[in-house]
């Protein structure tokens, strides 16, 4: 039996973790090896890694910093943040990463997710997407994280980089980022009942409540985390309590 | 507590080797990425990775020169184990973009997951399932050795092995209403379908076991 995947996620700038609302005003909140370890430790199911800034910046995520967190974790490592080559995604598995999440590049060339699914498998490919609401079950998609309109329909993006090969959709709701008012459930449904591919939400969890909301409602296929597993609101083992609580299968350590 | 000895892990240009190589060098004493017969033939045990397509890894392998020196290894009774696509192809064929040959070490086909695979679930299957020992096979003094039935391993994959002879079923896993193969092994040559390098403590526990075997095997 296959069980719900409970992800923890950190957002990288420089040295450290950080944290913001609605993707903004980061905030730093720990080492990335430590907070890593953590969680690995605490029966996380993937770990991703993001740098928040490489893209705004235009540079490359620091693959020896990630190098140094990898070689402890025993977990899928999804890594994202500025990737926009071949040699990029290259240099991140290299570096221990399982999956690369790309959202800035590929919407400025949405090739790339082809080229790179067809180099790398569509296993390997993740679309990540940054969603804003604008009107009633309309999202927009945003890049650098979060910084950037882009003027694309985040539904029709997706459905397209479906098609381009990607295998897994990462879907951050900027709306409900780090205000735990909970996950973004129409955003989440409108994506997971058409994706043939596998669906992470991510943005707004505020209690474990939340995530077996988002999981029933919202039929996706992956919950993902940070604020409240950096600020030690609860810990994954209460998530995956209160799943089994409702029926949810998840693996256990 | 690492053992002395030495595991090649067979490097074809697919996959990501750096957990691989990390996670082995918990146990052994030398862990080398090589594609060197020489080196592969000293080895106490080879690890086959991999990731992609069936077609692709082959031909890699081909043109490294590769095919000899492993199937040397395979008759030599020292274990090897292929992962994910590196237990693929070590089946006689494999359809995925055409009919290709494998390395024919365990009999049997590379198909992908069938199509009557329930609505909830999604290909490729990514994710973490259960994986019990498969009928009348024990895990005992295998790689499996002292792995709690039902314990979750990590999955990425699209095809599954189904080896032609049923007794070489090491585990099995389930996905929706089909179970599939999640484990070969035929003697001493051992595949996973999901990957123990990322698959957690029990992962760790099923790479030591690997290493044991290595390990012992000099000394019989």
């Amino acid at each position: 039996m296959k069980t719900m995947r409970i992800i923890s996620r950190l957002d990288i700038k420089g040295q450290n973790v950080v944290k913001g609302v609605h993707l903004e005003g980061l905030r730093v909140v720990g080492d990335p090896k430590t907070l890593s370890l953590k969680y690995y430790e605490s029966g996380a199911d993937e770990l991703m890694y993001i740098d928040v800034v490489a893209s705004l910046y235009q540079r490359n995520l620091d693959f020896e910093q990630l190098k140094s967190i990898s070689e402890n974790i025993f977990i899928p490592i999804t890594v994202g943040g500025g990737i926009r080559s071949i040699s990029d995604i290259n240099n991140a598995l290299r570096a221990g990463a399982d999956k690369v999440a790309i959202n800035t590049h590929a919407i400025a060339h949405p090739e790339f997710l082809k080229v790179a699914s067809r180099e790398f498998g569509s296993q390997c490919i993740v679309l990540s997407v940054e969603a804003k609401n604008i009107s009633e079950n309309k999202w927009e998609a945003y890049t650098e994280g979060g910084r950037e309109r882009t003027g694309v329909d985040a539904i029709e993006w997706i459905k397209k980089g479906i098609d381009l090969g990607v295998g897994e959709i990462l879907l951050t709701s900027i709306d409900n980022d780090g205000t735990r008012k909970g996950y973004d459930i129409a955003l989440s449904k409108a994506v997971a009942e058409f994706a043939p591919v596998p669906v992470i939400v991510h943005g707004g969890a505020g209690s474990t409540e939340d995530f077996w909301k988002v999981i029933r409602e919202g039929k996706v296929d992956a919950v993902s985390a940070s604020s409240i597993f950096h600020y030690n609101e609860f810990a994954i083992v209460d998530v995956k309590n209160k799943l089994l609580e409702k029926k949810i299968p998840v693996r256990k350590k | 507590m690492k053992r002395n000895t030495t595991i090649a892990i067979i490097d074809y240009g697919l996959g990501n080797l750096y957990s691989l190589k990390k996670a082995l060098g918990l146990f052994a004493e030398t862990v080398i990425i090589t594609s060197d017969p020489k080196i592969i033939a000293m080895a106490d045990g080879i690890i086959l990775p991999g990731v992609g397509a069936f077609q692709a890894g082959m031909r890699e392998i081909e043109k490294r020169k590769l095919l000899e020196p492993i199937v040397r290894f395979s008759k030599t009774g020292k274990p090897m184990l292929g992962i994910c696509l590196g237990a693929q192809i070590m089946l006689s064929k494999g359809f995925e973009f055409g009919e290709h040959q494998g390395l024919g070490l365990v009999r049997g086909n590379v198909k992908i997951f069938p199509k009557f695979v329930s609505d909830s679930e999604k290909i490729p299957n990514i994710g973490w399932s259960e994986v019990s020992p498969a009928k009348k096979t024990k895990w005992k003094n295998t790689i499996m050795n002292g792995i709690s039935d039902k314990s979750s391993v990590y999955f990425v994959h699209s095809y599954i092995m189904i080896p032609d002879n049923k007794t070489e079923i090491l585990s099995e896993a389930t996905c929706g209403d089909i179970t599939f193969c999640a484990g070969v092994k035929k003697g001493n040559i051992y595949g996973t379908q999901f990957h123990p390098e990322k698959s957690g403590e029990v992962g760790l526990k099923i790479i030591e076991n690997f290493v044991t075997i290595a390990n012992t095997y000099d000394k019989k």
